[in-house]
């Protein structure tokens, strides 16, 4: 398993490395630069100007310089932040991100197993399909109509009722602050769950090992936790894979609608304002972030199922 | 639809269609598929709501950019002055808008669906039948992709080279191929060592003549299933853009922009979000249940 490991970590950097080749050369090769602003800036100035962001040096030059300058988690100056450079928004944003997305994954995992397993157990009733139901509400509603949704009653309509929550911004995280962010957040995971764990755990309870252990005798809440559980949770792993790149363009979303300053409102406000250096760090951070998330669910997956063993990649 | 009747006018067209006599698979999968209620309604609902959006722009009083002037703040629904669904912030029509942005979302699921279908299919099939060290390299780059978060860069290169129409689809359709491609990978490889293969490699077909002739046809209907499936996520992913500001531009308008007006017009207006988000809503739902629909259909377990 360690020389499995050893593999894709290898496989990752490269790509990595590709993702942020492919970014630079983009980026510096499209006609238009930071400074062509609505007004123009004069030749001289510009000239400093371009000297100071090294834009003046060849472009394999800025390319090392940058590559280096990533080893050392510098992901360069903002263009657009002037005092600030895109590491320190970085940090700035991401444990915000962080945050939410992971109080939305577990809020998430928290809802979404349960009920997938209670519509599974109940296939083809009514309880199956009140939720089967809304799970499809879920995922076909976007989370930017959601959000709004959400202001609208909690925000607006709620306004002079006990149930009031804060439409919007982030005052250090207080508590009300993040109730609809992350619920927001949450729902389309939870939907999503909910399909995922009732699929997967009425074709557990269909295997054999799973009549058999009825058949011993065994009661069937043992049955369903000891043993069908744990071969319907397989998919509910893989799902965390790509749910990292879900989080991450969810949080371009939810941060806008309610202003939180994550790394999802940066890069929005970075597309937006052309702001090069920042969009990039972003996006090479969320690769980074994805590759991570599906090397740690390869690794996970093994732990839950022993016939997966990993003596060559799979294909 | 029973049996064809091959005397008939209908029959004659399908056998001159090059149609098989009896009934077909594809027959078959379609009274499947009209005998599923949620799929059935959802078709119609679809097809109502393609038409509405073409026809309607040209049917109305009012267009998606006139400005009326008489009530340049956002109305109720008036009928007789034919806002039937009331106006925007700026007093334009609200339905026009509505029908208009929904050919604009439409268009660009279908069209950008359009692209991803024909690189996915071209690099899934030559990938599957040829085998060997094109495959590998062909879905290791597949394997690469995956890794990439894909939504950023349509971002980074709406930014790049401007907001346009054309780019939109071009560059959604260029990240949502990457499934497609797999699953036909997949069903050519099983597709690969069937007899009418040899066959027709016996009798000297090409190598591109058998991917076209015999590969493609044979792959189609998983393929539909997957592109019932792939419109709405386009679709979503278009008004995702166009709510962060980063999609179509004014004057022009899609569904995702409507719910960004609307957004802003929330306490006072929620009809403006309203109306737009329920018409996608309802879109993404009949899509979704079409493809569900589909797949039942063409499943050949369920026979």
């Amino acid at each position: 398993m360690w020389s499995y490991f050893a593999k894709r970590v290898a496989i990752g950097v490269p790509t990595l490395w590709a993702i942020i080749t492919v970014c630079f050369f983009l980026m510096r090769l499209t006609p238009g630069g930071p400074f062509d602003a609505e007004a123009p800036v004069p030749a001289d100035i510009l000239v400093n100007l371009r000297a100071r962001y090294h834009l003046d040096d060849p472009l394999w030059r800025q390319y090392l310089d940058y590559l280096v300058g990533l080893l050392h988690g510098d992901f360069g100056p903002s263009f657009k932040y002037r005092d600030f450079n895109v590491t320190g928004l970085i940090a700035q944003g991401l444990p915000v991100s962080l945050q939410n997305g992971f109080s939305a994954l577990l809020l998430a995992i928290v809802i979404g197993v349960p009920l997938g397993i209670f519509a599974a157990l109940a296939q083809n009733t009514r309880r199956d399909y009140i939720v089967s139901a809304a799970a499809m509400t879920g995922i076909v509603i976007p989370n930017f109509v959601m959000g709004q949704v959400l202001i609208l009653v909690f925000g607006v309509w709620l306004k002079d009722s006990v149930f009031h929550l804060p439409a919007g911004g982030w005052d250090d995280g207080a508590f009300p602050n993040r109730i609809l962010p992350v619920f927001c957040l949450a729902l389309p995971y939870i939907a999503y769950l909910v399909r995922i764990t009732r699929g997967s755990m009425i074709e557990a309870m269909r295997a054999n090992y799973v009549r058999t252990a009825r058949a011993k005798g065994l009661p069937f809440r043992l049955v369903v936790m000891r043993h069908a559980l744990n071969s319907a949770l397989i998919p509910v792993v893989t799902f965390l894979g790509p749910a990292t790149a879900f989080l991450l363009t969810g949080s371009m979303v939810v941060e806008t609608i309610f202003q939180i300053p994550g790394i999802g409102r940066y890069f929005v406000q970075g597309a937006l304002n052309r702001d090069y250096t920042l969009v990039m760090g972003v996006t090479i951070l969320s690769a980074a972030l994805i590759i991570a998330m599906n090397l740690l669910v390869d690794i996970i997956y093994s732990l839950l199922d022993p016939r997966v063993r990993y003596n060559e990649a799979r294909s | 639809m029973t049996g064809v009747n091959l005397s008939s006018p209908h029959g004659e067209a399908l056998k001159a269609a090059g149609e098989v006599d009896g009934r077909s698979l594809w027959q078959d999968a379609w009274r499947r598929l009209l005998a599923n209620r949620a799929a059935f309604i959802s078709l119609i609902v679809l097809v109502t709501l393609g038409v509405v959006s073409v026809v309607g722009p040209y049917v109305l009083p009012w267009t998606y950019d006139q400005i009326d002037w008489d009530h340049v703040e956002a109305m109720p629904p008036n009928f007789a002055m034919g806002h039937y669904f009331g106006t925007d912030s700026v007093g334009r029509d609200l339905l026009a808008r509505t029908l208009f942005g929904g050919r604009i979302s439409l268009m660009v699921g279908i069209l950008a669906t359009t692209v991803a279908l024909t690189i996915g299919v071209t690099v899934g099939a030559v990938a599957g039948f040829v085998g060997g060290k094109v495959d590998q390299l062909l879905m290791r780059f597949v394997d690469l992709m995956y890794a990439v978060p894909l939504t950023f860069f349509v971002i980074i290169l709406m930014v790049l080279f401007g907001r346009n129409f054309i780019l939109m689809f071009l560059a959604i359709g260029a990240v949502e191929w990457l499934t497609m491609a797999r699953i036909v990978r997949g069903q050519t490889l099983t597709l690969r060592n069937k007899e009418f293969i040899d066959a027709a490699r016996a009798s000297g077909g090409s190598t591109t003549a058998i991917i076209i002739r015999h590969i493609v046809p044979n792959v189609l209907g998983v393929v539909m299933v997957y592109v019932t499936l792939t419109i709405p996520q386009v679709i979503l992913l278009e008004s995702f853009l166009s709510f962060l500001g980063l999609g179509i531009q004014e004057p022009m308008t899609s569904w995702g922009m409507l719910i960004n007006d609307g957004a802003a017009e929330l306490e006072i207006n929620p009809r403006t979000l309203i109306i737009p988000a329920a018409f996608m809503t309802v879109t993404l739902f009949c899509f979704n249940f079409l493809g569900d629909g589909l797949r039942d259909a063409l499943d050949p377990k369920d026979r």
